[in-house]
């Protein structure tokens, strides 16, 4: 234990996910020995962050403004509708530059241990913005691990049903994993690869 | 296969060790509390990544480490490599082939494969389902490692499956389930169906070859002079439902599923899923009569042990010999069982074996000595 706001820091720091007890001691020291303009900014940024960027009032992603600039730009395709379990999983498939429609950001998973459940999740703000039959594709595009293809699952029983193309990321991404862990030309191939789902 | 070099940083009571290994018989002796176990406990856990002992990680690092790193140079068909795993409580442990990382730790199993013996083992037919169901489940892991995916996927299923059949369960009083819950479930059941019939056909397709190899081996321990005819040791698995009479996945999917819709009112007033290969029995039997509750000590002994030679006669009738480890298995067994014991193993290409004192230890298992004394590790000289 250190003495007051030193162990303060390390506590905070080790609420972080990937942080461990060791690396919050290590990340709290190099932070006391740092520049103080380069903390004051760190603390500058995570200020400002929390005031100005929300959720877009659309899709879900990140957005610094009551859209996302993927929403608002009026190049991507309003057909295809890529569903997605995270924002961070938006900037993945961004980078394969694969993908040129739009995207729904479901917030998370399905997953009864953490009490995730369909109404958690922004599915029935996807179901509202497939009614104007604008979209025909739906791509689903959630983790390939257990919780995601549940969803992925559940989403093609409430879909199939109204008419659309549900199509699922071709296999070949690692199993288990996250979609921001597997690298671009994989994931790309997986976009390229998508087959409609029979269920 | 055997293992030529093992070393040990912070695994268990051992800062360093570095022990020299040969094909053949080695023995580990020493008196109790001395780290003779947590030797041979390295090298299961080197081909398990598991230990039989703990079912977590955190006990096998050194109290006050906070990692620890176990190293073995095996030997298969002439060609030496060196596995490397390192323990990390609470993280993912991470393991290397020749200084190359693997993506997963995961990967390094069935790189070695070893059967171990122990004094726990008398669970295996006085103990609960579970300890059954484990023992063809790991064994199951050695004979295809693709078998550990499978199992952690279904637990993790049903692990999900569960939570939701509770919070219906807990939300039932007041206002009933969600209107959400049926379409859920359905997809939970989906997926229990897929995993628990891949899980289930293998575990069938295992007792189906190991039972006639328990039968044997279980005649070859307890054989006693020449009393009249013996029973015959048996196996059956006994499923939690209804099984169609076949290894067929996609019939036992179909089956299981249907089952679950079957008992889901059941279910949902219990909070918990009722069928599946984890309410499944392995059934151990001698003549008409069950082991469990029937056999004497010596025969429940017996049993154990032709369960353990049994599934080392089926890992070496698919691949490589096997390294097989008496961990303190003689000082547990009368004369006759310890010398049919050694008599059975002595042939195997490695074998190491653990006792605190060296009479336990027949003559034909003698083999090479190495005295253990508080965590220092010593070949004797003779
Ligand atoms: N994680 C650990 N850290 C330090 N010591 C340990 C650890 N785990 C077990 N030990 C010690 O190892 C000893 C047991 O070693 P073991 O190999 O089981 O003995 P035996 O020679 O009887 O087989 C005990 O003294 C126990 O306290
Ligand atoms: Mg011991
Ligand atoms: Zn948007």
């Amino acid at each position: 234990m250190y003495e007051g706001i030193v162990q303060d820091l390390i506590d905070e720091l080790g609420r972080l996910p990937g942080v461990g007890p060791k690396s919050a001691q290590r990340i709290a020291f190099h932070l006391l020995s740092a520049d103080p303009v380069d903390v004051r900014r760190l603390a500058q940024v995570l200020v400002e962050v929390k005031e100005r960027v929300r959720f877009c009032s659309v899709c879900g992603n990140v957005a610094e403004e009551e859209t996302c600039r993927i929403c608002r730009d009026p190049r991507r395709d309003p057909s295809v509708l890529c569903v997605v379990e995270e924002s961070k999983d938006v900037v993945a498939i961004e980078r394969t530059r694969e993908f040129r429609g739009r995207y729904h950001v479901l917030g998370g998973a399905i997953s009864p241990i953490e009490g995730i459940g369909p109404d958690e999740l922004r599915i029935r703000e996807l179901m509202t913005r497939l009614a104007d039959g604008a979209v025909t594709e739906v791509i689903l595009a959630t983790d390939p691990n257990l919780e995601g293809e549940a969803t992925a699952t559940y989403l093609t029983r409430l879909l199939k049903p109204m008419g659309l193309r549900v199509t699922r990321l071709a296999s070949g991404l690692p199993v288990g994993g996250d979609l921001e862990y597997a690298d671009e030309v994989t994931l790309g191939r997986a976009f390229e690869g998508r087959r409609a789902v029979d269920d | 296969m055997h293992v030529v070099r093992l070393s040990l940083h912070d695994f268990r009571s051992y800062a360093e060790a570095e022990v020299a290994l040969e094909p053949g018989v080695t023995s580990f002796v020493g008196r109790n509390g001395q780290g003779k176990t947590n030797l041979v406990e390295a090298v299961d856990y080197i081909a398990r990544l598991s230990s039989h002992r703990v079912s977590s990680d955190a006990p096998l690092v050194r109290h006050g480490a906070d990692q620890a790193v176990v190293r073995a140079a095996v030997v298969r068909d002439g060609r030496e490599a060196l596995l490397e795993i390192e323990i990390n409580p609470g993280r993912s442990n991470r393991a290397r082939i020749n200084r190359a990382p693997l993506p997963r730790a995961r990967e390094m199993l069935g790189l070695v494969r070893t059967v171990l013996f122990s004094p726990e083992d008398l669970t295996l037919v006085k103990g609960d389902p579970s300890d059954r169901r484990r023992f063809l489940d790991d064994l199951l892991v050695l004979r295809a490692p693709r078998y550990a995916g499978v199992r952690a996927d279904y637990d993790r299923v049903l692990r999900q499956r569960n939570a939701l059949l509770k919070n219906a369960r807990d939300r039932g009083g007041r206002r009933g389930p969600d209107e959400h819950f049926d379409s859920t479930l359905e997809v939970w059941n989906q997926q229990l169906a897929t995993l628990g019939a891949e899980l289930l056909t293998a575990r069938l397709v295992l007792v189906d070859d190991l039972g006639p190899l328990v039968g044997r081996a279980y005649e070859a321990v307890a054989q006693t002079k020449n009393w009249a005819s013996r029973d015959d040791a048996n196996l059956e698995y006994r499923a939690s439902f209804e099984l169609p009479e076949t290894r067929d996945r996609v019939v036992v999917r179909d089956a299981l599923l249907a089952e679950l819709e079957r008992r889901k009112a059941d279910e949902v007033q219990r909070g918990v899923s009722l069928v599946g290969p984890h309410r499944d029995e392995l059934y151990l039997g001698l003549g008409p009569l069950p082991v469990k509750g029937y056999a004497s000590h010596g025969e429940s002994w017996s049993f154990a042990l032709a369960l353990r030679l049994a599934s080392y006669d089926l890992l070496r009738s698919e691949g490589d010999d096997p390294i097989l480890i008496l961990d303190d298995v003689f000082a547990e067994l009368d004369t006759e069982r310890r010398e049919r014991l050694a008599e059975l193993v002595a042939g195997a290409e490695q074998v190491l074996v653990t006792a605190a004192v060296a009479a336990d230890v027949p003559a034909a298992l003698r083999g090479r000595r190495v005295d253990v004394v508080d965590g220092k590790v010593a070949a004797r000289a003779d």
